[in-house]
């Protein structure tokens, strides 16, 4: 449908479902803790952090909606497309893990949303920037949490710190994807509409080096690139699962309002 | 023995009390939670309690580190004298926001 779209609104389109299906993916991940992470207090924080997540998706699925101009609103969008029309990268699909595994996905994503949505608040896209202005407070939040659970995983038991170290050296191929630069997203960046994603890195490496390093974590060598490109809808096994779950609700009882 | 030994592996962490602000208003107590440090305390107390209301200060404190009186101490220390009527502010209405005694 969006290939009937004019140049520019396709861009924003494409753009806006990137954003929104990073931040829909990672907060249906982090609400499967709902009720099993290791602490009461854990529970309520990675449940606030999961439904601050779906908040911004939620936001910007509609405005998605909006400029597609085809009628579909939030719902349509997240519940009725299929996986390889979802264009979130494959780092936010991955499974929880352990603890230590979400903690580190979550940092290595929130130092990620911290600078991109920095950059998105001076968006040429006036509702992309007020969104992001209003996300980007609540990603703040959700870097303190994530940052201080790795330090304190990282540089705590040896059983921590392996469980932490593991999950950092697993998730680092994923890492990539975040800065990955393609048609779409110059289009954006010389619209002025989003930061060039390859911008963000040399920060994004400072930031979790030195993070990494504190919670005496070895940051691993640079990794061949993953053969996926979850921008492109070429996601890992777990994205299906995931949408499966997350999807059955609005297909069993189609038109249902909540 | 090193500190990683000394470590507990299954610590729930320290219990806190919980304190919140709300604008202009003295810091009153809100509950308590688990946290293994003043840090993760801080941040569990705005998930726990701050989320939500107009809260514009947190304080945490070890319940540990709170100095009490035991309930057992309750007539010693609070029973006052009940003939003396005239102490109490009865006789006329109350300002908002204080008890009667």
């Amino acid at each position: 449908m969006s290939r009937e779209l004019p140049a520019a609104r396709a861009t924003i389109v494409e753009l806006l479902l990137r954003l929104a299906d990073d931040r829909l993916v990672l907060g249906h991940r982090l609400s499967e803790w709902c009720g099993r992470a290791p602490l009461p207090e854990e529970d309520i924080a990675v449940a606030n952090i999961a439904l601050d997540c779906l908040g911004h998706a939620s936001m910007l699925l509609e405005e998605a909606g909006r400029v597609e101009g085809q009628g579909r609103d939030a719902d349509r969008l997240a519940f009725w497309r299929e996986p390889y029309e979802f264009r979130n990268c494959l780092l936010v699909e991955q499974p929880n893990g352990d603890f230590a595994h979400t903690m580190v996905r979550q940092f290595l994503v929130d130092v990620h949303a911290d600078l991109l949505y920095g950059g998105l608040e001076a968006s040429s896209f006036p509702p992309l920037a007020a969104i992001a202005a209003k996300a980007h407070k609540e990603i703040l939040y959700h870097g303190r949490h994530s940052g201080a659970w790795v330090l304190r995983l990282g540089d705590g038991t040896p059983e921590s710190r392996a469980r932490t170290q593991a999950a950092v050296d697993a998730l680092w191929a994923y890492t990539d994807e975040l800065f990955a630069v393609d048609e779409a997203a110059e289009a954006a960046a010389a619209a002025g509409v989003a930061p060039v994603p390859s911008r963000l890195r040399q920060e994004w490496r400072m930031r979790v080096e030195a993070h990494l390093r504190e919670a005496t974590l070895r940051v691993p060598e640079a990794r061949p690139r993953v053969p996926f490109r979850g921008r492109a809808g070429r996601h890992t096994e777990s994205l299906g699962h995931l949408l499966t779950v997350m999807q059955s609700v609005p297909r069993a009882h189609p038109g249902a309002a909540w | 023995m090193s500190i990683e030994e000394a470590k507990p592996t299954h610590d729930q962490g320290d219990l806190w009390e919980v304190f919140l602000q709300e604008d202009g208003q003295p810091h009153v107590h809100a509950g308590s939670l688990r946290a293994p440090d003043a840090e993760m305390a801080l941040q569990n107390a705005r998930d726990v309690y701050a989320r939500r209301g107009a809260v514009t200060g947190l304080w945490v404190v070890r319940t540990a580190d709170i100095a009490a009186t035991e309930p057992a101490d309750r007539a010693a220390l609070f029973d006052g004298p009940r003939t003396k009527a005239y102490r109490h502010a009865h006789f006329y209405p109350l300002p908002g926001g204080m008890k009667e005694p």
